[in-house]
């Protein structure tokens, strides 16, 4: 509420003050309006979700303006890979070609969708099993609390990305299993995060007003505290999902991701690090560039949003 | 206090039988596993198993044993591809060269990331400041794997400084692209983190008091910033080091350096249970470990906390 | 004689909103025994005064005037000297004793610091010398006291030790900025007595910070009213009280509860304390004045002198009652104004 002068040059009239010349200005505009605005008047938030939107753009339509398929060997360079199989416009290869003589451009497409997807499908798991977990676990309180919490302290203490990979050794090597796995890990912290704000949020008027006019306990963490904790859980998700990219690349730099044909910029970094020795820096930078990228983009992104839907720091 | 270290304790052990527990399980059910008839095994290799499980034995008396194994003897049992070696025997023959590059990695990321983040915050605004917040920024999205060959591109292909591989016992050439590689992301983390809490430390109320006793600022930021602003740091150590130990699996396979991440990875491959079993518990147990000593520490410091 | 005077002393700071100035030419001096109360609402500039004086500003803070400590300028002082004096000379107690004492050291190592690095005292001197200090505060078992961490002690006795600890080195000027808000009533009363007789018993200046006319009443001798970073009235606290000359002074008395007068009902002032980035024009009360007129809003009247020590900023000259302070009156008195 910010008292203002709106009518300054009619002072010499009788002033009223009830409210002729100050006009209290309450009107409230939108959590969620008020936030894209801090949002988008921030510029490096903005630039990052171009950058993140031209990622996916990439990533979805690059193919239509592929030379090569991902899969199909262009006999031509292979053997001479270090000079015919460069970047070049002429022969199609636009990011030149990996060591096996496939196309490196089709090839950073695709596994730019597959490490996209696993991005969003792992913070997506996150959300909906990590927001209800938390939620439940928080507004309960006592002993389920204290039961279900227990078991996220348990789950995460245990050195997880070891035991994804014994998933991955045990189940075959699928990408499927890889989102089992993510998805079993991707939302612990998350239920950390939100079951300590519907702690504080339970105990607002509007949910008690809620308990009295005779909700039941699933109503109000449907209708009264999971839309309240919407803000954090956008920011934690965008967060997440830089993570769980990061997370798959680590089991498909050693190989024990995504399989042939199939790639992802983790595997795609895994190769092209394994040929820096032959001079072939292309095959690590192209994969290397999209996967920072998204990752900067990410965290900004994150940070805006946090900024903007949390503005306590101002 | 001792009530305290008991509760975690309550959580350490539990944590540490089932991750024991599920390893077992899905050792049992593995497809190709000892357990299963579909791939033959060397017959040295199945007197070993029988030997150590009891093949004909119900599946818990089997679990039992390999429990008691560990517990009591700190025996994790044959090998399920080599005929002669112990899975013991194995862990011991990468251990030392993990432990060697990951404690550097993680004593010189806590000291360095310190630094780092404190003069940042005293220097709040400044170019140290950015120069600090930037590097962080940086490092954020340079995890080991992208660092690692980003470093042999520079150091071994362009200045031809360093090998970009291998270990020759330690000596300190093949040591450092691995410790930099590990630590340089968590170094990151820790300056951000210990940068943002101190800047929230200088700005309280009872560093306020400080200065108005006229205190000299070193002595402010000394005896009274820096045991509140690296508490945050504190917590922060476990999910570091357990990040350090899953990523030492990365320098290992990359700077071939024979780690026990190496023989992790080459188990996998190998579908040599047994080993990525008990490199997963041993590596378990270590985290669990570090994290309790950490919640003790951290309840020892803060006087607030007494249980 | 003065301890500290403070002339055209300004205060801004430089914020994303552009620079807002927090304190605008303030001009007050204080000597030995006596109390200068500052009043006015939160962030009318009050605190950010002291702290400017005390070199405690935040780092986007800027200062202009001058500060002088016993004749020597504290503003743009090198901070080893400056350190010499705060702490020793000049002592600040704060407002909230929950956050203002170090959680993580002990009550003692608190206390010892001030006088090893003041006084160069040995610890074991400086423990006897606290201790002693915290009796003259009238703590019970000082040396168990000592032992403590702050959170182990009640509001009350984290206030006591803080007033101890600024008192450690006996300063020549005290300020106390807000020192009995975070406390219980029954305390705070127990904390004004005690202010009262250490003043006396150390020839002490103090400035106190409060909002409470209360306080005021029961221990200034001075007080200066601010609004908006100004100061808009000044004098004795008998003659601010019985004879208010500014209509702030005059709806701040008027919205405190007072035994005695056994008022049937509070007038509290209306409306919110201005948005120091967008002042209102001419006088910044202006907006939720019950006495304004037209030149209010043209003009931004000056401090000036009344009569004897008497200062205010305010152009009505007339009676001001606790009836005026009723709406339809005002509104009716206003057209009076507009008329003649």
């Amino acid at each position: 509420m910010v008292l203002r002068p709106i009518r300054v040059q009619a002072a010499a009239d009788p002033i009223d003050v009830n409210d002729a010349n100050y006009e209290v200005s309450t009107k409230a505009r939108s959590l969620w309006a008020d936030a894209a605005r801090r949002f988008f008047g921030h510029v490096p938030s903005v630039i990052s979700l171009v950058v993140l939107i031209l990622v996916a753009l990439f990533a979805f339509t690059g193919h239509f303006f592929a030379v090569w398929s991902n899969a199909e060997i262009d006999w031509s360079v292979l053997g001479n890979v270090r000079v015919a199989g460069a970047p070049s416009l002429e022969t199609g290869h636009f990011f030149g070609t990996d060591d096996l003589g496939r196309d490196l451009y089709s090839r950073v497409v695709q596994g730019s969708q597959i490490s996209l997807m696993v991005g969003l499908v792992g913070a997506g798991i996150a959300v909906i099993v990590g927001t209800l977990y938390g939620a439940v676990a928080g507004y309960f309180g006592g002993r389920v609390d204290s039961i279900m919490m227990r078991f996220v302290d348990i789950m995460l203490s245990i050195p997880y990305m070891f035991v994804l990979i014994l998933l991955l050794v045990v189940f075959g090597r699928s990408i499927s299993m890889l989102f089992v796995g993510i998805g079993l890990i991707s939302w612990l912290d998350m239920s950390r995060i939100v079951r300590g704000q519907t702690l504080s949020l339970k105990e607002k008027e509007f949910v008690e007003a809620a308990r009295a006019g005779g909700a039941g306990h699933f109503t109000i963490i449907l209708r009264h505290i999971i839309p309240n904790l919407l803000g954090i859980v956008v920011v934690y998700a965008t967060l997440l999902v830089p993570q769980m990219i990061l997370t798959e690349s680590f089991i498909s730099f050693l190989g024990l991701g995504v399989q042939e044909p199939l790639t992802s910029w983790g595997a795609l970094i895994s190769q092209g690090a394994g040929t820096v020795m032959y001079g072939t820096l292309w095959q690590l930078l192209f994969p290397l560039f999209f996967f920072i990228i998204t990752l900067f983009s990410f965290y900004f992104v994150g940070d805006g949003l946090r900024d903007a839907l949390d503005p306590r720091d101002r | 206090m001792l009530k305290y270290i008991l509760k975690r304790l309550g959580i350490a052990i539990p944590t540490l039988l089932i991750l024991i527990v599920f390893s077992f399980v899905l050792m049992r059910v593995a497809p190709g596993g000892p357990f299963s008839s579909e791939r033959p095994l060397p017959p040295q290799v199945l007197a070993n198993v029988n030997a150590k499980f009891g093949l004909d034995q119900p599946w818990h008396i089997q679990l039992w044993e390999y429990l008691v194994g560990i517990i009591t003897r700190f025996d994790f049992g044959p090998s399920f591809a080599y005929t002669d070696r112990t899975v013991n025997d194995i862990i011991m023959q990468g251990f030392p060269v993990t432990l060697t590059y990951g404690a550097w990695a993680f004593v010189l990321a806590v000291l360095i990331g310190c630094a780092l983040g404190i003069a940042a915050a005293v220097r709040h605004n400044t170019w140290l400041d950015y120069l600090a917040v930037g590097t962080s920024i940086g490092a954020q999205v340079l995890p080991n794997f992208v660092m690692a060959p980003l470093l042999v591109i520079v150091f071994t292909l362009w200045l031809g400084w360093l090998p970009g591989g291998g270990w020759r016992g330690g000596q300190w050439p093949y040591v450092i692209m691995p410790v930099i590689a590990l630590g340089t992301s968590y170094m990151a983390s820790i300056a951000r983190i210990t940068r943002s809490s101190m800047l929230e430390v200088l700005s309280s109320n009872f560093i306020r008091t400080a200065r108005a006793k006229g205190m000299p600022a070193t002595h402010v930021i000394v005896r009274h910033a820096l045991k509140p602003a690296l508490m945050p740091l504190l917590s922060y150590l476990g999910p570091a080091f357990v990040g350090m130990v899953t990523g030492s699996v990365i320098i290992d396979v990359f700077f071939s350096t024979g780690g026990i991440g190496q023989l992790f990875t080459n188990s996998a491959f190998n579908r040599d249970y047994s080993v990525i079993m008990g490199i997963t518990i041993l590596l378990g147990a270590l985290t669990i470990s570090f994290n309790l000593l950490v919640d003790i520490l951290y309840a020892w410091i803060d006087p607030r906390i007494r249980y | 004689m003065t301890m500290l005077e403070v002339t055209d002393l300004s205060v801004s700071f430089r914020t994303q909103a552009g620079t807002v100035r927090a304190v605008d030419k303030m001009n007050f001096s204080v000597a030995p025994g006596q109390t200068l109360a500052i009043v006015g609402e939160s962030g009318s500039g009050k605190s950010q005064t002291v702290m400017a004086a005390m070199g405690l500003l935040a780092n986007n803070g800027e200062v202009e005037g001058s500060v002088k400590f016993d004749g020597r300028e504290l503003i743009g002082m090198k901070s080893g000297d400056l350190n010499k004096i705060r702490g020793q000379d000049m002592a600040m107690i704060f407002q909230d004793p929950m956050t203002s004492l170090n959680p993580y050291l002990r009550v003692e190592d608190q206390m010892v610091e001030v006088l090893m690095f003041h006084k160069n005292m040995k610890r074991k001197e400086a423990i006897d010398r606290s201790e002693e200090m915290l009796k003259t505060v009238h703590l019970p078992d000082p040396r168990r006291i000592l032992r403590r961490y702050p959170h182990e002690l009640s509001g009350g006795q984290r206030q006591r030790v803080m007033i101890a600890m600024a008192l450690l080195c006996d300063p020549k000027v005290l300020i106390a900025d807000e020192p009995t808000t975070a406390l219980d009533v029954t305390v705070q009363a127990q904390m004004l007595k005690l202010f009262a007789e250490l003043t006396d018993k150390f020839n002490t200046a103090l400035i106190i910070i409060t909002h409470d006319l209360g306080v005021v009443a029961g221990l200034a001798d001075e007080m200066m009213v601010m609004y908006a970073g100004r100061v808009v009235e000044k004098g004795s606290v008998d003659e601010l009280f019985y004879d208010p000359r500014h209509p702030y002074t005059f709806g701040l008395l008027h919205s405190t509860p007072h035994v005695q007068q056994g008022r049937d009902r509070l007038a509290p002032i209306k409306g919110l304390p201005p948005n120091l980035t967008n002042l209102p024009p001419g006088c910044a009360f202006n907006p939720r004045c019950a006495f304004r007129f037209d030149r209010c809003v043209k003009e931004r009247p000056a401090l000036i002198v009344r009569e004897h020590n008497r200062l205010s900023a305010c152009f009505y000259e007339g009676e001001m009652t606790e009836h005026d302070m009723e709406e339809d009156l005002v509104h009716d008195r206003e057209k009076d104004v507009a008329a003649t």
